[in-house]
């Protein structure tokens, strides 16, 4: 790999930050920097599959081969508010409760 | 006490079944145990009382000769299933204080066959990593340590992400313990402990009420001490699950059965291959050796060893690590702070999500989940994420091409023996490593075992693979008999209880 390869794929932290707000994650500002190269060393290494040829390969998302099961579309279980509510950080009237979102 | 601790769990049942000890007795060995291996950290939370209760029901069950399969045997469960009304975290800071309201059905089949719980067990965090380095609660110390060499006197790894768990198994603080493996997780821990562990085919074990890491590598399977404990414990864990969609509804094979014949009549006319790109650069001599020697060990049993080509080996890694962390950043992304688990509050919802977990996970969690972002962000998943998929393919179809000819493959469980903590911490790729050999099996969802095969030069356990074809445990467990005899592996843990 050329050295104008590896910057164009070297991940800065404009990279970082946006990453980490599609993962609705927050990131410490002094972790950003060290970040880039962890994932820019990991990224550049992982780009070796590129020298794999896998023209006409069938990408493989399940190694069972196994077509999903079906079952029948009623009720099993449920009508447990207490139970679904159990472990929630914060709830009322059997509700998960959580800060405003409309305006 | 010593005699009891010395009993495998197959020993162990015949002493209950024959009443020269009781299900309570064993237990409180075991807790003893535990207690008096504590520094060791694999127990995150111990259940004692819960243990005895449950050892009394065995005691009774044994009485009434109502005994199951694993009736009396204490288990300590990696904090990655969840147990009913016992707090579960996957060794996160995130999920403490979860309290499960249902069992996860493989800890519910050891429960079914009477195994005795006593606590949960430390593992790297989301069972992300190859140390136990990365858990919440700290690292875990193998109980294994060098009797010469640089590592002397150092406190070693017992490997990852199941690490507690084969701490926990060599410290003789458990007598069984099911564990997961994603990407090496049960067996690298397995050889760097001395133990046996399988990762069973994938959909083996039900995957319902396992958190999880990456859905389509997930699998759980046993560590145990030695084979035979190996074929019943799976006997116990594996089922056919309506839970979990990925389930096989395919029996499996007479594991107890296929261990017997292996003992009694050898292996002969198995054959063996043995793969050319498994020699990596680096990798110590006498793994090299051990690997030439277990060759050697199955040909006197009968087996024919031939050389065979897996050409796709080296892109396994680096597929997997595309593919683990996309399908980690999907799966953490139920961490929100909404139904379970911490919360930090926020300004907004997105801002509460985003401290919540900011805060909650660790910084190789927050590792992989940044990459599996990146890979499959918009641009990216095609380049990454499908292309590495694409790999996935080649490498199962390297596999399916070599068992047309042979009914399994030995190679080395790990590269090295285990390492000191904190040596490889701070290198995330040269952590990746680690699982060089076992990452094939996972990507391809066939089922691999690590048998302890013999020691280093500085007296640390290293183990031998054996991969075999989707649902071909019995050739495993045969395979793996031979090389246990041969082996004849009865070192113990300077750590070990006693």
């Amino acid at each position: 790999m050329t050295d104008n390869n590896s910057e164009q794929h070297a991940i800065d932290t404009s990279t970082i930050q946006k990453i980490a707000r599609l993962a609705r994650m927050d990131i410490q500002p002094e972790r950003e920097q060290a970040l880039c190269g962890e994932l820019s060393t990991i990224i550049s290494w992982v780009e070796q599959l590129g020298e794999c040829d896998t023209a006409d390969v069938e990408p493989l998302a399940s190694v069972t081969g196994h077509s999903l099961p079906m079952r029948d579309d009623v009720v099993t279980a449920g009508n447990e508010p207490d139970v679904v509510l159990s472990n929630a950080p914060e709830e009322a009237s059997h509700f998960f409760v959580v800060p405003k979102v409309i305006e | 006490m010593s005699d009891i601790l010395s009993m495998t769990a197959v020993a162990a049942r015949q002493a209950l079944d024959n009443k020269t000890i009781s299900a309570v007795e064993l237990t409180e060995a075991y807790i003893k145990a535990a207690d008096d291996t504590a520094d060791n950290n694999a127990y995150v939370l111990r259940t004692s009382d819960k243990a005895m209760e449950m050892a009394k029901a065995s005691d009774k069950r044994l009485a009434k000769g109502e005994a199951g399969l694993l009736e009396g045997i204490p288990v300590g469960v990696k904090d990655m299933f969840c147990t009913k009304g016992v707090e579960t975290t996957a060794s996160s800071a995130i999920l403490k204080g979860f309290v499960p309201p249902y069992e996860s059905t493989v800890t519910e089949n050891l429960w079914q066959d009477g195994a005795v719980m006593l606590g949960k067990i430390n593992c790297d965090e989301f069972a992300m990593g190859s140390a136990n380095e990365t858990s919440a609660f700290g690292a875990v110390t193998n109980p294994w340590t060098a009797s010469e060499g640089p590592l002397q006197g150092k406190a070693l790894t017992p490997g990852g992400s199941s690490g507690g768990s084969a701490a926990a198994m060599a410290a003789r603080s458990t007598l069984l313990a099911p564990g997961t493996d994603t990407g090496g997780s049960i067996r690298q821990p397995a050889a760097f402990c001395g133990l046996v562990g399988m990762k069973p085919t994938y959909g083996r074990c039900s995957r319902r009420g396992i958190v999880a890491f990456a859905s389509s590598l997930d699998q759980a399977g046993p560590i145990t001490r030695d084979v035979a404990d190996c074929a019943l414990m799976m006997t116990s864990m594996s089922s056919y699950d309506s839970g979990d969609s990925t389930s096989i509804d395919a029996p499996l094979p007479d594991l107890m059965d296929a261990f017997a014949t292996a003992k009694n009549k050898g292996i002969k006319g198995m054959r063996i291959g043995i793969p050319d790109e498994y020699t990596v650069d680096g990798m110590p001599d006498q793994i090299a050796s051990l690997w030439d020697t277990g060759r050697k060990w199955l040909e006197d049993a009968g087996a024919v060893c031939v050389p065979v080509s897996l050409p796709h080996t080296q892109y396994a890694l680096p597929a997997y690590y595309i593919i683990a962390p996309a399908e980690a950043s999907s799966n953490l992304a139920r961490y929100d702070g909404v139904r379970y688990g911490q919360r930090v509050d926020g300004a907004s919802l997105d801002d509460m999500y985003a401290k919540t977990r900011g805060a909650g996970f660790g910084d190789e969690v927050k590792r992989r989940i940044l990459i599996g972002t990146y890979v499959l962000s918009a641009g990216y998943y095609d380049a990454y994420y499908i292309k590495a998929q694409k790999v996935r393919r080649l490498i199962q179809n390297d596999f399916t091409n070599v068992f047309a000819d042979v009914d399994a493959l030995l190679t080395p469980s790990t590269p090295s023996a285990a390492f000191a903590l904190g040596d490889e911490s701070k290198d995330p790729l040269s952590m990746f490593l680690n699982d060089v050999f076992t990452v094939p099996a996972n990507l391809a969802g066939i089922p691999a075992i690590s048998v302890p095969a013999g020691l280093s030069s500085d007296g640390l356990p290293l183990g031998l693979q054996l991969i075999a074809p989707s649902l071909r445990e019995d050739t495993l467990i045969k395979g793996a008999a031979i090389l246990e005899s041969a082996a004849g592996f009865d070192h113990v843990a300077s750590g070990a209880a006693s």
